[in-house]
């Protein structure tokens, strides 16, 4: 099995070296932050809302490949999107990861995002892929620090 | 701890002849992740099983198994005399004097939270102070915050220098009149540092303090004599000396065990209950209550006296080669930095891979066969002295070879060319 590998290959290549919208935003109408205390992931999220848009996302702080990859894509994808979209995708990301959705057979929204697939065969990676979806949907629930452990657990949540 | 920049396998120095021992661990030659060879380098997490303890879990079960220290029949006989052969075997191991002095727990968590209790309680007040180190396990650290919160009392913490290793000085400056208790650990799980336990135990008993010895990390990879160290209390566990999981030991001085408080109620700890008065049994058993894993137990006898039979003198200058030569290794390789350079060390080495996360470079090596564990390795006191969240931290046994740290070499070098 050299999936890990393909998921490195496609998703570090790019957004691990050059993340995209990473920064902070003056202006952020929503903030919120996701931390996974077991190895120290910490990333930090922006938003502006506007009516019912996210116009413009930020992110940035300390994490692993996958999760700054994932956090990069996320915010790559929601911008410009509606908040209800935007939940819409985190319940997806939250399916593929953890394997209740099968992208080649349920219907979903996630186009590139797919590439994440690979992580559900990464049981100890799940979270780091999670994370920064934990905390968008966290943000536009105006919950301003959220935690991968306790009774946020995003992963006992879906199971 | 001298570094020839060493490329080439070396001949070993220590003539141990690693291969006939590997025979002895079937998991090694079974598993192959991703179709690669395993190259086991958690053994600070856990430890494999050699067929000898497997061998002898097998015959318990199949052969021995009943309750002990209550049966009069022929199997409760059989098994109570099998459980109480293990004791002596670990009051060999560890050169108690007494078997009395070896309680039996589940792992050392276990074991420091009994002394915390039973020690903690009973001789603890408010304002009163414990001294631990920074590079404790948090097994080592919550037990005495809990007991400190529970008392009024105070945690002080040894520090270290940037080698990570424990500064002696500044270790016996924290004790004062109000110094009750010292819990220290003999070798550090994140960093590897060997702490000069017979130094600090003899620092505390100037000022009249008993001290805890947390073995975890030691005694699996050099000799320990309690009665030479003159400890108070040492605690190891099985798993991480190649006996099952569920079985630790917490070996304490007599006269301190039979002034402690029990730890948990229950059967076999007593000697008579009424519902006005309970009667507590003698040591150990004051410390054992309910039916204890005994087919662990066992295991671990047949464990301590496998690894006897080696030598640990032998173990430990075979480890002390693949320290060596691993350190050289890593330190040669452009973008590796090695957490933990302290002048006594076991054979442990966290490290950081450029700037990648420790969890990336884990899984990456997992690809390559490479089991290493990645994260705080429950000290995050330790990875915050560091600045570093995480390492991934490669932990030897005396069946690794010197070629494992190649394969190890070469798979950072493969995340390394990926992350490029």
């Amino acid at each position: 099995m050299t999936d890990s590998k393909q998921l490195y290959q496609e998703v570090i290549l790019d957004h691990n070296r050059k993340p995209r919208n990473y920064g902070k935003l003056p202006d952020a109408t929503h903030r919120s932050e996701g931390l996974n205390p077991l190895c120290g992931d910490h990333i930090r999220l922006d938003l502006k809302v506007a009516g019912d848009v996210i116009e413009s996302v930020a992110f940035e702080g300390q994490s692993c490949a996958i999760c700054k990859a994932s956090a990069s894509m996320m915010t790559a994808n929601v911008k410009g999107k509606s908040v209800a979209d935007a939940e819409r995708l985190v319940g997806e990301f939250r399916g593929m990861a953890t394997g209740t959705l099968d992208v080649a057979k349920d219907a979903n929204h996630l186009g590139r995002l797919t590439v994440f697939a690979g992580v559900k065969d990464l049981p100890s990676r799940v979270k780091c892929a999670i994370l920064p979806w934990h905390t968008l949907h966290a943000a536009v629930q105006s919950q301003a620090v959220v935690s991968t452990e306790g009774d946020n657990d995003p992963v006992a949540q879906s199971a | 701890m001298t570094a020839a920049n060493a490329l080439k396998t070396p001949e070993p120095t220590s003539t141990f002849d690693v291969d006939r021992y590997r025979a002895d661990f079937p998991i090694l030659a079974n598993v192959h992740p991703h179709g690669k060879p395993l190259v086991y380098l958690d053994n600070g997490a856990s430890s494999q099983m050699p067929q000898q303890v497997i061998d002898r879990l097998v015959r318990y079960q199949t052969h021995e198994h009943a309750n002990i220290h209550r049966g009069v029949h022929t199997l409760s006989e059989t098994a109570t005399n099998a459980y109480e052969h293990a004791r002596r075997q670990i009051q060999h191991f560890l050169n108690a004097k007494e078997d009395r002095e070896i309680i039996f727990t589940s792992n050392v968590t276990d074991s420091i939270n009994l002394v915390a209790h039973g020690f903690g309680r009973a001789f603890v007040s408010e304002g009163d102070e414990i001294i631990i180190t920074h590079l404790e396990h948090h097994a080592n650290i919550v037990p005495w915050q809990m007991l400190c919160e529970e008392r009024g009392a105070k945690l002080k913490v040894a520090p270290i220098d940037d080698s990570g290793a424990l500064i002696l000085e500044a270790y016996e400056k924290l004790f004062s009149p109000r110094t009750k208790f010292v819990s220290v650990t003999h070798v550090s799980n994140a960093l590897g540092t060997i702490n000069p336990v017979k130094e600090m135990i003899d620092i505390a008993h100037r000022h009249g303090v008993p001290i805890m010895v947390d073995g975890a990390q030691a005694v699996q990879h050099m000799p320990v004599d309690v009665q030479a160290l003159d400890c108070d209390f040492y605690a190891f566990t099985g798993h991480k000396i190649f006996g099952p999981t569920g079985i630790g030991v917490l070996y304490g001085k007599a006269e301190w065990l039979e002034k402690m408080k029990p730890f948990r109620g229950g059967g076999d700890m007593i000697l008579s209950v009424t519902f006005e008065k309970t009667t507590y049994n003698a040591i150990p058993f004051k410390f054992e209550a309910g039916t204890p894993p005994i087919a662990q137990a066992i295991a671990l006898g047949e464990a301590v006296e496998y690894v006897r039979r080696i030598g640990l003198e032998r173990i430990a200058a075979h480890e002390h080669d693949l320290l060596v030569y691993a350190t050289d290794r890593l330190r040669a390789m452009d973008g590796v930095r090695i957490y933990g350079t302290a002048p006594h060390k076991a054979a442990v080495i966290s490290f950081y891979v450029n700037d990648i996360h420790p969890h990336d470079v884990g899984t990456l090596l997992n690809e390559e066969g490479v089991a290493v564990r990645t994260g705080h390795h429950c000290a995050q006191p330790v990875m915050r002295r560091f600045g570093i969240p995480a390492t991934a931290r490669a932990s030897f046994a005396f069946y690794n070879k010197l070629e494992e740290v190649d394969v190890l070499v070469e798979a950072i070098r493969k995340v390394q060319k990926l992350f490029a």
